[in-house]
Formats: C-alpha cells, sequence, structure tokens
C-alpha cells in the first residue's frame, strides 16, 4: 500500500497490552502518566521513610553515610523530576484538550513521545541505585560532580538521564503551548480559559525557556567529567559558581513549574465546592503570569551565602520579597471565593483547603529566608527542607491528590469512597505536619541538612523523633489512598457526568469521556460555559445538540480521530539505548551503543514523519 | 502511492483557532527555546572570556578573513533558501531542487570549514623572528599573546637583550581541555556546527524525496517552510557567534 520502504501500516484497533502501547490517546497517556508518576512517588517515598529511620535517634547506623548521601539525592531529584512534574503532566494530558473542548492534543504522536521518553529518563535514573546511585545533591554543584571528586557511573547516570526526562518535558511543552492556544473551542478565548489550563500553559511556557538552561548545564558537566573540558575545573580558572548560576537561573522557574498547576487545580476546585465563580479570575491569571515572569528574577536566593556581594544579594532580597505579592493575591482569592459561598467539604474541597494552609506556612518561611541576611542563618539547616516540604508536599501533593479525587470520577467512570477519602485526608494533615513542622525547631537550632547522624545531647532527638514518626502516619494515609483508588475503579459506583455540580466543560461530557470526547465541539460564549448552559442563562442559545441539556450525545460515528502508531516508542526506544550508550561508551566498542541508538531514533524520525497519518482504508470500517 | 490518497496531515489544513498551523507554531516555540540554549552557550563563553589561565588566546588562533568567507556563505545559503521556497511556491519543483541543493551544498561548504578551522587550531605554530617581535613592541604595536609569551621565553638572553638571529617555531595548538576559551569556543561553535550539520541533512531529506511524486509539492510548502525556518534561524545565530566570539576576539581591548 505504499512505496516507502518505512511507512509501514499502522497498528488498527489493537487490544490488551498493545492498545496502551501504542496509544496516542491523550486521556490514555494521561493515566499512564499518572499511574507512572505516583509509583516513582512510592520509590522517593521510600528513600525519604530511609532517612527519616535513620535519623530517628541519635548514632544510628542503619545506613551508612555513602548511602544516606544517594539516598537524599535520589529523593529530590526522584520526588521533583519523576514525581510532581509528571503528576502535572498527567493532569495537563487528561484535562486540557476536556477543558478547552478538543478532541486531542495538537500532536498526538509527540504526546505519546513525551510518555515513553519520560519512562525511558525515570527507569534509567531509578536503575543506578544498582552499582551506587548519584550522591551530590539533587543540584548537583560543582565540584562535587567532578571526575577526580566524584569518578562512579552515579553522577553520569544523573546527568543523562535528566537530560532525557528534558527532552520528554520539553516535547510535551511545545505540544501544551501550541494545543492550547491553536485547539481551544470557538468562544474559547484567553480569558475564557479554565484557571488549570491557564496555568498550564503558563508551566509550559517556563519549561520551554528554563530546561535548554539546565540542558547546557548538564552538557558543559558531561564534557568536563568525560572529555576533560575544563568548564567547571577552578586549576584552569573555572568557576563552580557558573554551574550554581546556571542550575537556578532552570532551577527557580522549575520551581514554579511545580507549583503552578498545584495553583490552578486548587483554583478549579474551590469555586465547584463554594458554588461561586472563582473570586478575580482575571487577578488569579494575571498572578500567575507575573510569578512565571518574576520567577526569573530571583533564582540568586539560592546563593545568599556564596558571597556574590551586598547589591546582588540586596537585589534578590527584593525580587524574591516581591514574588510573594502575586502569591499572596492567589491566596486572597481563594479565599475570597470560600467567603460566603455554600460549601460543601468534600474530600477534594478538604484537600484544596488544607493547600491553602500549608501552603501559606511554607510561603512565610520562604519570605523569612528571601532576607539574606536571616538566610544566612538558615543556609543549610533543617529549616530550608521545612520551607520546601510544606510548599512542595504541603503544597503541590496536596493539590495533585485534590485534583486526583475531584477529576477520579472523570477519568475511571466511578465514584471513590467518601469517607476513605476524608481519612486520607486527616492523616495526610497530620502526618505532615508531625513529619515537616519540627525541621523548623530543630533547623533554627542549627541542626544541618544532609548529614547522616547527629550526636546525642544536642536537643534534637526528640523532634527528628516526632518527624519519623509523622512519616508512618503519612504512609498509612498513603495506603488508604491506594486502596481506595483500586477498589473505587473496580467496585466503585457508576460516576454520572457531572457529579459535583461543576463549571467547566470537561463535566459536560459523559465520565469516562469517550474516545472522541465531544461529539461536537461546543461553542463556548461565557467564563464557566458549562455552568452557564447548566443555569439555563436566558441570554444564551442553548447549543443545537440537545441531549441532556449540554454537548453530550451519544455514538460518534465518522469523528475523525488519529490512529495509533509505533514510532513514538521507537524514538524513545532510541533515545533511551543511545542514553545507556553513553553511560557504558567504553563497552565492547567504544560509543557504539550510543551511535546504534541515535541511529534507530533516526529510524524512527523518519518513519514517524512518513507515516500516513490517517489510514485511509480503516475510515470507512470504522 | 499512500500519499496521494493520504488525509490531510493532522493539522495541516485544519482550522485551528488561531488560524496559524500547529506545525508553524511549534516551530516558533522550539526556536524560542533553543534562543535559550545558545543563549546559555553564549553566556558561558562571555564570563569566561579573557580568564584563560594559559595556552592560546582568540588574537592568536583567529583568522578573520577565512572565517568571514565561511560567514558570507552561510548568509548566501539563507538567500537560496528563500529562493527554494519561492520556487515551489509558485510550482517551480525544477527550480526548488536546484535552489534547495544549492542551500545544502553551502551549508556543508560552511561545516567544511569549520573542520578545517578547528583543525588549524588544534596545530597551531607560533612561528616568528625574535627581531621583528622586538621592533613591534618597541613601537608599541599590538603583539599575539602567544608570540609575546614565547619571545619572553625564548629570544631574551640571560642578559634580558633580544636574541636577534633567533627564529622560533613552537607548538601552540588550542584544543578544547587546553584552556577555558578552548573549552567554551569549542562547545559554542561545536553545537552550532552541529545544527548546521542537522540542517543540511533535514535539507537534503527533503530534496530526495522531492523526486517522489506528491510528497513536496506548492500546497505542502509548509514542510519545506518549517526547515527554511530553522536554517535562517541557526544562521541568525551565526551572526551573534561571528560578531561576538571572532570579531570581538581579535579587538584590541576586548
Amino acid at each position: 500500500m505504499s512505496t516507502f520502504p518505512l511507512a509501514i501500516p499502522r497498528p488498527v484497533h489493537p487490544t490488551g497490552i498493545w492498545n496502551w502501547i501504542t496509544t496516542i490517546d491523550h486521556k490514555k497517556i494521561g493515566i499512564l502518566y499518572g499511574v507512572t508518576a505516583f509509583i516513582l512517588f512510592i520509590t522517593g517515598g521510600i528513600e525519604a521513610t530511609l532517612m527519616r529511620i535513620q535519623l530517628s535517634g541519635p548514632e544510628l547506623d542503619i545506613v551508612s553515610a555513602a548511602v544516606y548521601n544517594q539516598l537524599f539525592t535520589m529523593h529530590g531529584t526522584t520526588m521533583i523530576f519523576l514525581a510532581i512534574m509528571p503528576m502535572g503532566a498527567a493532569f495537563f494530558n487528561f484535562l486540557i484538550p476536556l477543558q478547552i473542548g478538543a478532541r486531542d492534543v495538537a500532536f498526538p504522536r509527540l504526546n505519546a513521545f513525551s510518555y515513553w521518553t519520560f519512562l525511558a529518563g525515570a527507569i534509567m535514573l531509578k536503575l543506578s541505585w544498582i552499582g551506587g546511585a548519584t550522591d551530590a545533591g539533587w543540584f548537583g554543584y560543582a565540584p562535587l560532580t567532578s571526575i577526580d571528586q566524584n569518578p562512579g557511573k552515579g553522577i553520569d547516570f544523573w546527568i543523562i538521564s535528566l537530560q532525557v526526562l528534558g527532552i520528554a518535558s520539553l516535547a510535551a511543552a511545545f505540544n501544551f503551548i501550541v494545543t492550547i492556544i491553536n485547539m481551544r473551542a470557538p468562544g474559547m478565548t484567553m480569558m475564557r480559559m479554565p484557571l488549570f489550563t491557564w496555568m498550564s500553559f503558563l508551566t509550559a511556557i517556563l519549561l520551554v525557556l528554563a530546561f535548554p538552561v539546565i540542558t547546557v548545564a548538564l552538557i558543559e558537566l558531561t564534557f568536563d567529567r568525560y572529555f576533560a573540558f575544563n568548564f567547571f575545573n577552578v586549576a584552569q580558572g573555572g568557576s563552580v559558581v557558573l554551574w550554581q548560576h546556571l542550575f537556578w537561573v532552570f532551577g527557580h522557574p522549575e520551581v514554579y513549574i511545580l507549583i503552578l498547576p498545584a495553583m490552578g487545580i486548587v483554583s478549579e476546585v474551590i469555586p465547584v465546592f463554594s458554588k461561586k465563580p472563582l473570586f478575580g479570575y482575571t487577578t488569579v491569571v494575571l498572578a500567575g503570569a507575573i510569578i512565571a515572569f518574576m520567577g526569573w528574577m530571583v533564582w540568586s536566593h539560592h546563593m545568599f551565602t556564596v558571597g556574590l556581594g551586598p547589591v546582588a544579594n540586596a537585589v534578590f532580597t527584593i525580587t524574591t520579597m516581591l514574588i510573594a505579592v502575586p502569591t499572596g493575591i492567589k491566596v486572597f482569592n481563594w479565599m475570597g471565593t470560600v467567603w460566603g459561598g455554600s460549601l460543601r467539604l468534600n474530600t477534594p474541597m478538604v484537600f484544596s483547603l488544607g493547600f491553602i494552609a500549608m501552603f501559606l506556612i511554607g510561603g512565610i518561611s520562604g519570605v523569612m529566608h528571601a532576607v539574606s541576611a536571616s538566610d544566612a542563618q538558615q543556609q543549610d539547616t533543617y529549616f530550608i527542607p521545612a520551607h520546601i516540604h510544606y510548599v512542595l508536599f504541603g503544597g503541590a501533593i496536596m493539590a495533585l491528590m485534590s485534583g486526583v479525587y475531584f477529576w477520579f470520577p472523570k477519568f475511571s467512570g466511578k465514584m471513590f469512597n467518601e469517607k476513605q477519602g476524608q481519612l486520607h485526608f486527616w492523616l495526610m494533615m497530620i502526618g505532615q505536619n508531625l513529619s515537616f513542622f519540627p525541621m523548623h525547631f530543630v533547623g533554627l537550632d542549627g541542626m544541618p541538612r544532609r548529614i547522616y547522624t547527629y550526636v546525642d545531647g544536642m536537643g534534637w532527638e526528640l523532634w527528628n523523633g516526632v518527624s519519623t514518626f509523622g512519616v508512618f502516619i503519612l504512609i498509612a494515609g498513603f495506603l488508604v489512598f491506594i486502596y481506595n483508588m483500586v477498589n473505587s475503579w473496580k467496585n466503585g459506583e457508576p460516576a454520572p457526568g457531572d457529579p459535583w455540580d461543576a463549571r467547566t466543560l470537561e463535566w459536560s461530557i459523559p465520565s469516562p469521556p469517550p474516545e472522541y470526547n465531544f461529539k461536537e465541539i461546543p461553542v463556548v460564549r461565557s467564563l464557566d460555559d458549562w455552568w452557564a448552559t447548566k443555569q439555563g442563562d436566558p441570554h444564551r442559545e442553548v447549543p443545537a445538540s440537545g441531549g441532556s441539556g449540554g454537548y453530550e450525545e451519544e455514538g460518534g460515528h465518522g469523528i475523525h480521530l488519529p490512529q495509533p502508531s509505533y514510532w513514538p516508542l521507537v524514538v524513545s526506544l532510541g533515545v533511551f539505548i543511545a542514553a545507556y550508550g553513553v553511560v557504558f561508551n567504553d563497552l565492547i566498542v567504544p560509543w557504539a551503543i550510543a551511535i546504534i541508538g541515535t541511529f534507530i531514533g533516526f529510524v524512527g524520525v523518519y518513519a514517524w514523519s512518513l507515516e500516513p497519518v490517517n489510514d485511509p482504508d480503516e475510515d470507512s470500517g470504522h | 502511492m499512500a500519499q496521494e490518497h493520504t488525509a490531510p496531515v493532522h493539522g495541516e489544513h485544519e482550522e485551528t483557532y488561531t488560524g496559524l498551523n500547529h506545525r508553524k507554531m511549534l516551530m516558533w516555540a522550539f526556536l524560542g527555546s533553543d534562543c535559550m540554549f545558545f543563549g546559555s552557550l553564549i553566556a558561558t563563553y562571555l564570563v569566561y572570556k579573557g580568564k584563560s589561565l594559559s595556552g592560546a588566546m582568540p588574537m592568536d588562533v583567529f583568522d578573520i578573513p577565512v572565517t568571514s568567507v565561511s560567514t558570507f556563505v552561510l548568509l548566501m545559503s539563507s538567500m537560496s533558501m528563500v529562493l527554494a521556497y519561492a520556487a515551489l511556491t509558485r510550482g517551480n519543483i525544477k527550480a526548488f531542487r536546484i535552489w534547495m541543493v544549492s542551500t545544502a551544498i553551502m551549508g556543508a561548504t560552511f561545516i567544511g570549514f569549520q573542520v578545517y578551522e578547528f583543525s588549524s587550531f588544534a596545530n597551531y605554530h607560533v612561528h616568528f623572528e625574535c627581531a621583528e617581535i622586538a621592533e613591534d613592541i618597541a613601537q608599541d604595536k599590538h603583539v599575539k599573546p602567544g608570540d609575546e609569551h614565547f619571545f619572553n621565553k625564548e629570544c631574551l638572553d640571560e642578559n634580558g637583550v633580544v636574541k636577534n638571529d633567533h627564529h622560533v617555531d613552537a607548538d601552540y595548538g588550542l584544543k578544547p581541555q587546553t584552556n577555558l576559551f578552548g573549552t567554551t569556543f569549542f562547545t559554542l561553535t561545536g553545537f552550532h556546527g552541529a545544527h548546521v550539520t542537522l540542517g543540511v541533512v533535514w535539507l537534503l531529506s527533503i530534496f530526495f524525496l522531492s523526486f517522489k511524486r506528491g510528497v513536496v509539492t506548492p500546497e505542502k510548502n509548509l514542510d519545506v517552510d518549517l526547515a527554511a525556518l530553522y536554517w535562517h534561524f541557526v544562521d541568525v545565530v551565526w551572526i551573534v557567534i561571528f560578531t561576538v566570539v571572532y570579531l570581538f576576539g581579535v579587538f584590541p581591548g576586548y
């Protein structure tokens, strides 16, 4: 059927595992992302638990100092790159097309490629535990990562897997930028977009601009390690501070990459359960945009004790305090939405309210170390882990859990168990505050972070013990969560299309959504269009499609959907092999494996671009 | 032939909210990202400019006339790229092929210059007559750092008097490992060269595909448009590199 050697037919209605492997349906990819990220979240949690057990009392010897270094490095890297970011990506994938009234993302195959490449990077990083993982901290400061100081393969695995994950994130970010700009339903102006879509859009822009910086930093480090370049070689005049600048120019926008989707989720959940429109929609959007912009101006607050001088420290103190302002505006907007609302304290809502409280505590300690003089006391003490866990666990994870419960009926088609959800919430609230609040105390008392033990009699025993105890409550909470999710997905009550009486377009279609999402592309006439439709706004025309007062309709014959494809997986496989080939470049024939992987990737790219987009024979028989 | 009854490329003829094409928007987003990529490499170069502790400096190895020629070739390739796109849009496939292959050839020529340049830098030799350099110093003329280094090392006898009949010929090659200049220079220009190489492969792929019926047509000129956008971008990046690295590198006082 084709004269192209590489244009083999696309898979036709694959079943079972091949259905998932070749899928380019954004909803399935979203579920793949979510499940994978949660499994990786558990691995990062196990690493954290081991550290907490080691620190539960003074002078314990449960793990060695060397293993402890690997634990904190892998814990940080895992939670940031393999758990929170891909959980955000899971929501982007599943929700954005539904929220903007589209049938898929702009580049469905690129989307599949993003997932498989992410998986490749994740596998590579986690398997580096075999033979010794990276131990230079998630920030990998030079010269801790130099070949002289750290000759093992752990750092190489860390560098190369972060590059692979970067490719995945960039591909996803390009995809979502184009999807959001170009695939909105008629009438869905930018200022009618749901808040989650808005925050995802800003996140994607940050990804596109921030990831190349870490890519360059990692390339420079790779060249130093593999070919004896001099980027961070002090003996040749190289500067280790350059690494810090490059890393944090990426690293600080990265913080907002983690938190903006969380803010988007909360901005969706709170109006629904308050039965009010979001208070100050425009302000929340603009505050998000200002955060995304100002996120580039604060990176040196990670480097207050490096010695950049009083002018730099003063400037970055001021910009860091300023960026708290748009964040505070958002908090007030959420509170303004709750105020006077008709509240329903369902599980998603309590998680979102919990997010506001926890994120606020993290925000306040953040402003405390925005003051460079004060930060000089806090730098490298447990006060900083206390802060980061309040913003990333109390903040990002709480919001993501809120999102999982909120949209669980939509992606599974089942209702979850509300009582177990509430139990999960309380276990998590108690557990995280027991775990992380004492870190403020021991931190201000001078306990350094990243130490594997401490001597008796420092006065840190009690609070470290409490922290460790809190972890087990968190574990109990997540066990309840896993049971609830698995059991509800199997045996839960079928969910209606709109179980929460919600506001945005994804609730106008059945749960779970049909493969084509919308039988008819909706025409959007206002913000929170589905809500307005349900209220029967007399100034609005009722969409002609009828149905149950909205957009849903049975059937879906003749809707043209892109076919599944093998090639995204092949290209990802090429990336995976090439990445391993770079790490083991001296195996058998030097660089041979890397070249083979690159070749497979190239063949995949050619086949991908020459692949018939829709198999014409398939259309008639659909 | 599959492509004749293939449905439109996803997004290519589809109506989009903004009326802009998906793939074109993706390309612009990618170029924005690539700006940050080269921005970081150029920033690294500038941070380390003049910080090398030893070894060859820009003043020693750069040969501006040679690099000007390769720069001119690359700039002209952008023009032939425009002509190729225009020819395709007019439906003149033969002219399209000619301009396409000339663009690729000029790109390859640029790469050839770069390979020559890299190897000549790596094998750079300092050679001069001591008397000449002594005269230049006496007249307060600008002396290459490498020449000065070897002049001080080899041309003066124990009394500090210039050995007038002495000829210096020393190996002073610049490799990435030599100093910070070598490290940053080869990385920055090397990644630019990799971008050009990828561009040549892309252009040649389109060129060869144009011999298949119905693959490269005026209606599908977007495929060429995207390659052209990329090509012009890589060209613009070179203008920045040529100015910041080469011209500022030999300008005394920088």
